[in-house]
């Protein structure tokens, strides 16, 4: 029978499906980091047990981690604690962990790829929902609660309904200055972030198989904001070429082997979808949330909706108190409203080709007065390799900040915060009331339209300053 | 995990569609390593004034909803982060089950693991809940988890899916780590016919 890319990957890792009960799904690799992770390690040892995998899961601290400093005691005590509790517990569970100063630590979405731990056709999950983003490799990778953490810290598995199939294809051309961000905002804007709910996604379509590995993984990112927990898209030459090399990756004769496994992923031509959405991606524009959750954006060139359109009464009050919330006119357009901060960072476009792409808009301008501009690489391995080609001064000359590697201001757990009432655009995932600080205010965009935004200090289409 | 078999009990209404976990519980308080206390930081950004007082617009610091144990819902509860906090503080708070029309894949996952139960109701239902907490705030609702039926305050009842591991889960009080750790013998030999490993 014909099987979509999640099934073929869903079926391989079935342990045991019985009558009445979630599978028992066999996990590949589990990804640990510092929030999600204690009570699911006292839990362990409250029942005297042992990690089942140990080799099988990777730990990296990144939420709550300073990215001013690299130095510990400089931080506030509960941040501290955190980290120190998960030194002890991997220590004490026997698991590999990038600790503050190690050079390979990140953002746990953005190294796992780098690492090479990323793989297609491997299940991935990780207490934290933007575990989605692993699946541009092919990969069925999902976020878990703390419960599950220790479910698979235990046994490897986890018990799951099988969710159901939604196909995403993107077709047609991007124009200059729009990205992949946009495509996502987009597709979340026509679906809602509950569109996905109980669906795993597969984007497809030559716009898709277009977008080299990190605008793929910026795809995938969002799937959570959707309502997916998933996001996946077949494996393919741009894949391959991505993983070859690095440093979990097979060699050498396990390398050849896992190729024909991978070329055997993709869905088969005739498979069936539960649900499908086609987007034409060749006259997008830009997009730009205005509310407080991802769903209601706009393209950037179009002006805010007016709630008494809603019908419905609870919808129509949650616009309006989204519009109090960011104290936005219903009517009024997006374009040319004051920014405070500009936030270029997170698992969805903190990679090196975010960073070109801000610092090629940035190269000999300067940031507008009053405008704080923090920029936050997703791992120390890109913060090198930006600093080699010279990204930093590129940032710093611009009177920008430029960081370690870290969440920072996507979740403001740190310090890196918004003040209240202060407008940030941001290249993050989630624009919730007070994510970026209590009373904080977000727009999401992509990291052209930030830097455009950051130079003029207002919303900005990145396409008049390309 | 305590067992859910029966529960009389008020109602908290939530007129707001999509709230997401940041709101349930905001990340500056997930800086801790154990569940107590999260109950302190539930809805805090909404429960509070900027001076820290209680907010008296807000529904949890209705005199007339403390003691209730079932909080009613806009569309698509729980939505965004992963974080358990979301229904440890929801628990620690006192609540014991939220009715929407839908909730987010993983708060329904990590609610149900920690006896706090989601009710599906259909949008129909959900109007008229709403309806009556806004005639009289301190009506009841009647929950019967093995029979799957919800009483409304008016006496009608309906009934809500749930599947029948999670539900027995519930009503024996049962931990599903339970159920992975007596199938090691099979993850065994599953592992046995798998050459992967990092
Ligand atoms: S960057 Fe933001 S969304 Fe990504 S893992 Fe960190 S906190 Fe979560």
């Amino acid at each position: 029978m014909s099987k979509t890319l999640f099934e073929k990957i869903w079926d391989r890792h079935v342990v045991l499906q019985e009558p009445g009960s979630p599978a028992i799904l066999y996990i590949d690799l589990h990804l640990v980091h510092e929030v999600t992770s204690p009570q699911a390690f006292e839990g362990l040892r409250q029942r005297g047990l042992p990690v089942r995998r140990p080799g099988q899961t990777f730990a990296t601290m990144d939420h709550s981690t300073p990215t001013n400093t690299l130095e510990l005691p400089l931080m506030d005590n509960m941040a501290r604690r955190q980290l120190q509790q998960l030194q002890a517990n991997c220590k004490q569970f026997g698991i590999r962990l990038l600790d503050l100063d190690n050079p390979q630590r990140g953002i746990v979405h953005v190294i796992g790829p780098e690492l090479g731990l990323t793989q297609p056709g491997l299940t991935i999950v990780c207490g934290d929902s933007h575990t989605s983003t692993h699946g541009a490799f092919g990969a069925l990778a999902f976020g878990i609660g703390t419960s599950e953490v220790e479910h698979v810290l235990a046994t490897q598995c986890l018990l799951q309904d099988r969710p159901k199939t939604y196909l995403v294809s993107f077709s047609g051309r991007l124009s200059p200055g729009v990205t992949a961000k946009d495509m996502i905002l987009a597709l979340i804007g026509r679906i809602g972030i509950g569109g996905g709910t109980g669906h795993v996604f597969e984007y497809s379509g030559d716009a898709v198989e277009a977008l080299n590995m990190e605008e793929r993984m910026t795809l995938c990112n969002m799937s959570i904001e959707g309502g997916a927990r998933a996001g996946m898209i077949a494996p393919d030459d741009t894949t391959f070429e991505y993983l070859a090399g690095r440093a979990y990756a097979p060699q050498g004769a396990a390398w050849e082997s896992a190729l024909t496994n991978w070329r055997s992923l993709p869905s088969d031509p005739d498979a069936v979808y539960d649900r499908q959405v086609d987007i034409d991606v060749s006259r997008l524009e830009p997009m730009v949330t205005y509310g407080t959750n991802p769903s209601m954006s706009i393209p950037i060139s179009q002006r805010i909706p007016d709630p008494a359109i809603e019908s419905d009464a609870v919808r129509r009050g949650s616009l309006e108190r989204a519009l109090s919330y960011m104290d936005l006119q219903p009517g009024s357009p997006l374009q040319g409203h004051p920014v405070d901060v500009v936030f270029i960072g997170s698992c969805t476009n903190s990679r090196l080709s975010d960073l070109r792409q801000a610092a090629n808009l940035l190269r000999g301008r300067v940031v507008a007065d009053n405008v704080r501009l923090l920029v936050v690489p997703g791992s120390e391995s890109i913060r090198r390799q930006a600093e080699a080609e010279g990204l930093d001064r590129v940032f710093k000359e611009a009177n920008g900040e430029w960081r370690f590697a870290g969440c920072s201001m996507c979740i403001a757990m740190n310090g890196d915060q918004l003040q209240p009432g202060q407008y940030a655009v941001s290249t993050s995932n989630r624009n919730f009331e007070g994510r970026q600080g209590q009373g904080g205010r977000t727009f999401l965009a992509s990291p052209l339209t930030a830097a455009a935004s950051a130079i003029t200090g207002r919303i900005t289409d990145p396409r008049t300053l390309l | 995990m305590e067992c859910f078999k029966t529960l009389t009990s008020g109602i908290i209404p939530l007129a707001r569609d999509d709230v997401d976990t940041d709101q349930i519980i905001p990340a500056r308080y997930l800086k801790v390593t154990d569940k107590a206390g999260l109950a302190d930081g539930l809805f805090s950004s909404w429960r509070y004034l900027s001076d820290g007082s209680p907010n008296p617009e807000f529904i949890l610091n209705n005199h007339e909803v403390q003691g209730a144990q079932v909080l009613l819902a806009g569309d698509n509860f729980g939505c965004g982060s992963s974080r358990e906090h979301a229904p440890w503080a929801l628990a620690g708070w006192g609540i014991r089950a939220v009715i929407s029309t839908s909730f987010a894949d993983i708060f329904r996952n990590n609610a149900l693991k920690n006896g706090l139960l989601p009710i599906v109701v259909d949008a129909d239902t959900q109007r008229r809940l709403f309806a009556m907490t806004g005639e009289s705030p301190t009506v009841q609702v009647t929950i019967d988890l093995a029979s799957q039926t919800l009483t409304l305050p008016d006496g009608s009842q309906v009934s809500f899916p749930i599947d029948a591991f999670n539900k027995t889960c519930l009503l024996e009080g049962l931990d599903s780590l339970q159920y992975l750790l007596h199938h090691a013998p099979e993850i065994e030999a599953y592992e046995r016919t798998r050459g992967w490993a990092l």
